[in-house]
């Protein structure tokens, strides 16, 4: 199947919904009837209703426009994707770390969230505040446009650690995910990345690698595929990195669509309903995160987010009204999508959680 | 019984063996768990041999099964169909390994 070069958005397609999308997690079955509700799942091991440990990252979508479509992206990004993050919110951002030092770490992301044109500004000021800052860059980003070639340097100058998704190493599994040509741009990016210095080991300057299935499967054990992926790398290309985060596929958005169209939607439901785990429902990343989203608007995590499920009701429900103590007090809000978060060795924006 | 030998649903049903003879299902059970666990080899060097020896011995439950286990084990598309073809290379030469039994059957019999 080639990749659409559209959002599902812009192709006015029904996925583009969030209110059918959760109308089709909700009958996710076999002939043997639905799945069971996550929170009931959950309610099996006594972690309901779940709640924060203790929020510590903020992670804040800068936009969904994108260089690229992915074809599993949950934000539907790409191109066409015009809402993004004004500097006005970025500010509101800033106020909120400034009346919350337990947030150490402000992860970026998008859509491309180097395409904001207030990027760099917001990471200065981050920096500034000596907090960590992360960037889910999709590494073509710096080749697509001159202006963008200065990133590697950009990042080092504030110690921004790098996570970037690189779904395999051999070029036909991930230009199948993200489009032809990607795989060789993201190695030269990578190059890019090491010549500054990122990916050494002890360097300081830390470059994590996101392996997730391309395909109707879960992910391989984080270790083993580190190791597989750090040789070949190496081998091939002469690029290092510091880790690989495993990240299982969750069904929402044009994954979700993939599923549907591929026919392998009720299979992909029962394999992760199937490979619940106690342990990663007691990790999952919404326990020490929140999701703020290009328009200021407070989630439990960048899923809940792209489905407009915002946080608990009662609770702060934008970044202007920011109060930490009381979002650390919410019941977070759950679908059965959440399944895709503890399945196996689980997942999160860091990898396996177990 | 089904109107064909081979249902893909009947693949996770394999558990259901231990209904007739529980005791016997369960050491097996145990036992293959505990062979594809990593030891010397690794889980994925493990799943290309099962998908290998899935196709030499023709059975396609295995193959569903250690397909989706190889992709989830990291193994790539090369990796995969090169372990279909040592299996094919061994099924080809034990077929043809034999010919030296013909040919020395051949020798006994002819002037």
């Amino acid at each position: 199947m080639p990749i659409p070069v559209k959002s599902l958005k812009a192709q006015q397609h029904q996925f583009a919904n969030p209110a059918y999308q959760l109308e089709v997690l909700q009958h996710a079955g076999t002939e043997e009837g639905d799945f069971p509700h996550f929170g009931a799942k959950l309610q099996e091991h006594q972690l309901y209703p779940l709640q924060p440990t203790g929020t510590t990252i903020l992670q804040v979508n800068v936009g969904k426009m994108c260089n690229q479509t992915c074809r599993h992206c949950h934000v539907d990004a790409g191109p066409d994707r015009k809402e993004i993050m004004t500097r006005a919110t970025m500010q509101l951002c800033l106020d909120a770390l400034a009346k919350s030092p337990q947030l150490t770490t402000v992860d970026l992301t998008g859509g491309a969230p180097e395409m904001n044109p207030d990027f760099r500004w917001f990471v200065e000021q981050l920096s500034g505040m000596g907090r960590q800052v992360i960037v889910r860059c999709n590494l073509t980003i710096i080749l697509a446009n001159p202006k963008y070639h200065d990133l590697p340097e950009f990042f080092k100058k504030h110690q921004v650690q790098v996570v970037s998704s690189l779904p395999y190493f051999s070029a036909s599994r991930t230009d199948a995910q993200r489009g032809d040509g990607v795989f060789e741009k993201s190695i030269k990016a990578l190059q890019m990345l090491n010549v500054v210095g990122y990916g050494q080991e002890g360097g300081g300057l830390e470059l994590n690698l996101v392996y997730n299935p391309s395909g109707a499967f879960l992910p391989a054990s984080q270790r083993s595929l580190e190791a597989e992926f750090k040789r070949r790398l190496l081998g091939a290309y002469g690029v290092v990195f510091n880790s690989l985060f495993c990240i299982t596929n969750l069904p929402i958005s044009r994954y979700l669509d993939y599923l549907i169209e591929s026919g392998n939607y009720s299979s992909y439901m029962e394999k992760l309903v199937t490979a619940f785990n106690p342990e990663a429902a007691a990790n999952v990343m919404c326990r020490n995160t929140i999701s703020v989203g290009w328009d200021g608007a407070l989630y439990d995590c960048d899923f809940n987010q792209m489905l407009e499920l915002k946080v608990q009701p009662g609770t702060p429900q934008h970044i202007r009204d920011f109060d930490l103590g009381q979002l650390d007090q919410r019941e977070i809000v759950l679908n059965q999508h959440c399944y895709g978060c503890t399945a196996g060795a689980g997942s999160s924006c860091g990898g396996s959680t177990t | 019984m089904e109107n064909t030998y081979y249902n893909p649903a009947d693949l996770k049903k394999f558990g259901n063996i231990t209904e007739l003879q529980p005791e016997m299902g369960r050491k097996f059970f145990d036992y293959y768990g505990e062979v594809f666990k990593e030891g010397a080899l690794t889980e994925r060097e493990k799943a290309l041999i099962a998908l290998a020896v899935s196709h030499a011995v023709q059975c396609p439950y295995c193959i569903d099964s250690y397909t989706s286990d190889c992709l989830e084990k990291g193994a790539d598309e090369n990796q995969m169909m090169e372990a279909v073809h040592v299996a094919a290379a061994i099924k080809g030469g034990a077929a043809l390994v034999h010919g030296v039994q013909m040919m020395n059957k051949i020798k006994d019999l002819t002037m």
